[in-house]
């Protein structure tokens, strides 16, 4: 009797955290998306949440401090870290992704104040929705920038 | 020199650890007292000598070496010196050995303590101190070196610790320096801060695996280990505190915790303990939960190494995640070792840890404090589940699918919310048993009160159904605890005859840890009045504003006045500051100097908002951007966070608090054991 009440309170607990799990999961999950499963998806991608990551092309990004609108570019990287470093380190991959003109690219449009990391060869982690036009919306934005966290070896010629 | 001398010393400290735990195991199987004091002293001799590679360290940061390829990351010559100290834990081989250096020296500590009634357990307490300790010497030496140097190799610099084959040593002229987001006095204390509440929580479990091993499972060991784990949680806590407090000035997103995975990472131990923390009352009072201790014991052990291992290994994305390294998989395998061998010793000792007495009531103490228990699990799995939700979904369906905030937010908000309830509720049922009607008895005064100040919100302040709730349960526990306080001291002053503020203050100094208790419940209603403030009433404007012209923001006039731009070549930052003239009302309350701070060195921008707090709320202000040739426009963003001011005002009487409960007066282990008879007893009584 006794222990059957205290079962029934924890399964009744158990039951609300599954719930609250669970709805919350589907009410805010978001695919974890490169540039180049963007593009493969087309329109089936639109409307979705999407975190997006991509390389940000330096020469691209605009910001208009009026209205607080950034827009810049990105190029496609790989999503999965182990293949990143099995390319030769994030810094290099990012590179690569700036300067290679055959990748796929997508124009992002991220309204808000400029974040301090953004600049060419940052990665961007983007939160949001790809709209019809084609262009990501994005809600949220990281930047993640190599050099500032990942070893490097200096500059041969800072030597001299 | 000095970069093979520190390696060396590390080494040696490794080597001596490996021997304290041969020893220690030697001698307790054999029982040979001299080999567990042979053990001991060779646990006490690393802390020197981690010590002395800790400064070979230091020595080579705050000297510009930057031929050592951990003092060209972490450090460059524009910095200041306390900043080329603090570096230390700014990089990951750094951090590490941090890590191993706070683990030794609590280690020693524990080890000096006197031992007579308890040397049963020191063998064991060594064994598992010293293994932790082998664990993270070894990243060190093996993966991590902060030692290692660069060589010149047929014309390639290359990272070595010892000189390759017709190599020549490689000085970089500058360091890349640390980024500039984390030369801040918050980040300069958080990271330690972290890592002491980390570190402590290595001595309770190495207790309770000396209890499991030797088999004395009574509550020695949580009385011996109640202070360690008290101090534990007033670092670990105070580190998140400051954490969020960094985020608030540095970062310039209006906002202080972002339910990053590596915040969570902190937070889970934090959970755990503080779980720990109530339930651990429950077995001395009233001898249950013995297993359960042991299990949030074992938990929050792992989750302090998992915690390391998330923010170290670059296995999740987040704007704190040092790079990819080989020592994730490490990690991951010493946990996974330590919770399978922990889980074990828990089953083999399984009937000893029988609960003295049975749990009746529903509404009694133990039943409220198991369900608070119940509250921090749940948060927990929530937290575990969204920080491995990405692998897991990738792992099972192809598809790698993150959880964000607004996951986090909705699944906790109702968890929150019932724990708040509970430190409303829980302080005035007894021990044993309570009913409605005592509770009900208890409570009608406070809950009458609480609903009068949520109807007058109501008509005054806000109609959002949430926030209503949220200070209802504020402003009950408030009443309640007060309420506490008053009862107990009025108590006291008709026995004692003494007059009201001394019957008080010696009603809390006689009951240390019930009274700081209390101060920490009021703390974490303070919290959450600012956490409600931010969360559901925070708004914002931007706009382009040239000299002279306004911006309106929930009765606040902000108006732009002048902007400068300097140099200081000494710090290596270009400043640019705007000064703003703040109206309320048209009235003039100051002017705010939101600026950008432009690093050379890494080539960044630094954001610092202006801020004037009050009770009321923050008016928030960033400078975006400016129009660098006419010197005339520049875009604000504002943020007006209603209330927020209460969240670091709680944080503040939170410490108070664990200070007044943690304080050392007596030796907790010397109280009267608990008499498991006394059922019923009245609340006051404990």
């Amino acid at each position: 009797m006794q222990i059957n009440k205290f079962f029934l309170g924890g399964a009744l607990i158990l039951a609300a955290v599954v719930y609250l799990i669970f709805s919350s999961t589907q009410a805010s999950a978001e695919y974890f998306m490169t540039v180049d499963e963007v593009k493969a998806e087309g329109t089936a991608a639109i409307g979705k949440s999407l975190r997006l990551s991509g390389a940000v092309l330096g020469d691209s990004i605009q910001y208009d401090p009026e209205t607080l609108t950034l827009t810049f570019d990105v190029a496609h990287v790989s999503g999965n870290n182990a293949e990143i470093e099995a390319q030769g380190g994030l810094a290099l991959v990012l590179y690569q992704a700036v300067n290679d003109p055959s990748r796929q690219r997508v124009t992002v449009i991220y309204v808000g104040p400029k974040p301090d990391l953004l600049r060419g060869e940052a990665q961007a982690i983007m939160t949001g929705k790809l709209g019809e036009d084609g262009i990501f919306y994005a809600d949220e934005l990281l930047l993640k920038c190599p050099t500032k966290y990942e070893q490097a070896v200096p500059e041969q010629a800072s030597s001299n | 020199m000095f970069a093979e001398f520190g390696y060396g010393i590390l080494v040696v400290a490794f080597l001596v650890a490996l021997y304290s735990v041969v020893a220690a195991i030697y001698g307790a199987t054999n029982k040979s007292a001299s080999l567990v004091e042979s053990a001991r002293r060779a646990m006490l001799l690393t802390f020197p000598l981690i010590s002395i590679a800790a400064a070979s360290l230091i020595y080579l940061l705050v000297n510009d070496h930057y031929e050592v390829s951990f003092v060209y990351e972490v450090t460059s010559r524009s910095m200041p010196t306390y900043l080329k100290i603090t570096a230390w834990w700014g990089g990951q081989a750094g951090s590490l050995v941090f890590w191993s250096f706070l683990l030794s020296a609590f280690a020693s500590a524990v080890t000096l303590r006197k031992w007579e009634r308890d040397i049963e357990f020191l063998p064991w307490v060594i064994v598992v101190c010293s293994v932790t300790l082998i664990f993270f010497l070894g990243l060190v030496i093996f993966y991590e070196n902060p030692f290692t140097r660069f060589w010149l190799v047929g014309g390639n610099v290359e990272p070595h610790m010892f000189a390759p084959l017709n190599a020549t040593l490689f000085t970089a002229q500058d360091g890349q320096g640390l980024n500039p987001l984390l030369r801040h006095p918050g980040m300069v204390i958080h990271p330690p801060m972290l890592y002491l509440g980390f570190v402590s929580y290595v001595i309770p479990y190495a207790f309770a695996m000396a209890a499991l091993i030797t088999g004395r499972t009574d509550d020695r060991w949580i009385r011996l280990t109640r202070r360690w784990s008290l101090w534990a949680w007033l670092f670990l806590s105070f580190g998140l505190v400051l954490g969020g407090r960094w985020a608030y000035d540095v970062l310039g997103w209006g906002g202080y915790w972002g339910w990053d995975p590596v915040e969570i990472a902190a937070f889970m131990p934090w959970l755990t303990g503080t779980a720990f923390l109530h339930s651990v009352m429950i077995q001395e009072k009233r001898g249950l939960l013995k297993h359960w201790n042991m299990i949030l014991v074992i938990l929050t052990y792992s989750l302090v190494i998992f915690g390391t291992f998330l923010t170290r290994s670059g296995v999740l994305s987040s704007v704190h995640a040092f790079a990819n390294s080989p020592i994730g998989p490490l990690f991951m395998g010493f946990v996974s070792l330590s919770l399978i061998v922990s889980i074990a010793l828990v089953i083999w000792r399984w009937p000893d840890l029988q609960s003295e007495t049975e749990m009746k009531s529903m509404l009694s103490r133990e039943a409220l404090f198991l369900l608070n228990n119940l509250l921090f699990m749940s948060i927990l799995v929530v937290c575990f589940w969204g920080v491995i939700f990405p692998l897991a979904s990738e792992l099972f369906t192809g598809q790698k699918i993150t959880v964000g905030p607004p996951f986090y937010e909705r699944a906790t908000a109702p968890l929150f919310s019932a724990l708040l309830f509970l430190m409303a509720v829980a302080p005035l049922s007894a021990w044993g048993h309570s009913t409605v009607q005592t509770l009900g008895r208890a409570m009608w005064k406070s809950a009458v009160a609480a609903s009068i100040v949520t109807v007058i919100l109501f008509f005054t302040y806000t109609s959002k159904i949430g926030a209503l709730i949220g200070f209802f349960l504020v402003t009950l526990i408030l009443f309640v605890t007060f309420q506490e306080f008053w009862r107990g001291a009025r108590a006291r002053q008709k026995v004692q005859g003494e007059n009201f503020f001394t019957a008080l203050s010696r009603l809390m100094g006689r009951n240390r840890r019930r009274y700081g208790g209390y101060i920490i419940h009021i703390s974490m209603a303070l919290m959450a009045i600012g956490i409600l403030g931010i969360e559901i009433f925070q708004t914002s404007t931007q706009g382009l504003l040239a000299q002279g012209e306004e911006l309106e923001i929930a009765g606040y006039t902000v108006k732009y006045r002048e902007l400068a731009s300097w140099d200081d070549a000494g710090k290596g930052v270009n400043f640019t500051r705007a000064t703003v003239d703040i109206y309320e009302n048209g009235i003039y309350l100051g002017e705010l100097n939101p600026r950008i701070d432009y690093y050379f060195d890494s080539q960044q921008n630094m954001t610092i908002p202006g801020n004037r707090s009050t009770f009321r709320d923050d008016l928030y202000i960033l400078l975006v951007d400016w129009q660098p040739v006419s010197n005339m426009g520049a875009t604000f963003k504002i943020y007006v966070n209603p209330l927020v001011n209460w969240l670091w005002i709680g944080s503040l009487l939170f410490l108070v608090g664990i200070i007044f409960a943690a304080w050392p007066d007596h030796d907790p282990a010397e109280e009267p054991v608990r008499n498991v008879r006394r059922v019923g007893q009245s609340s006051a009584a404990d």
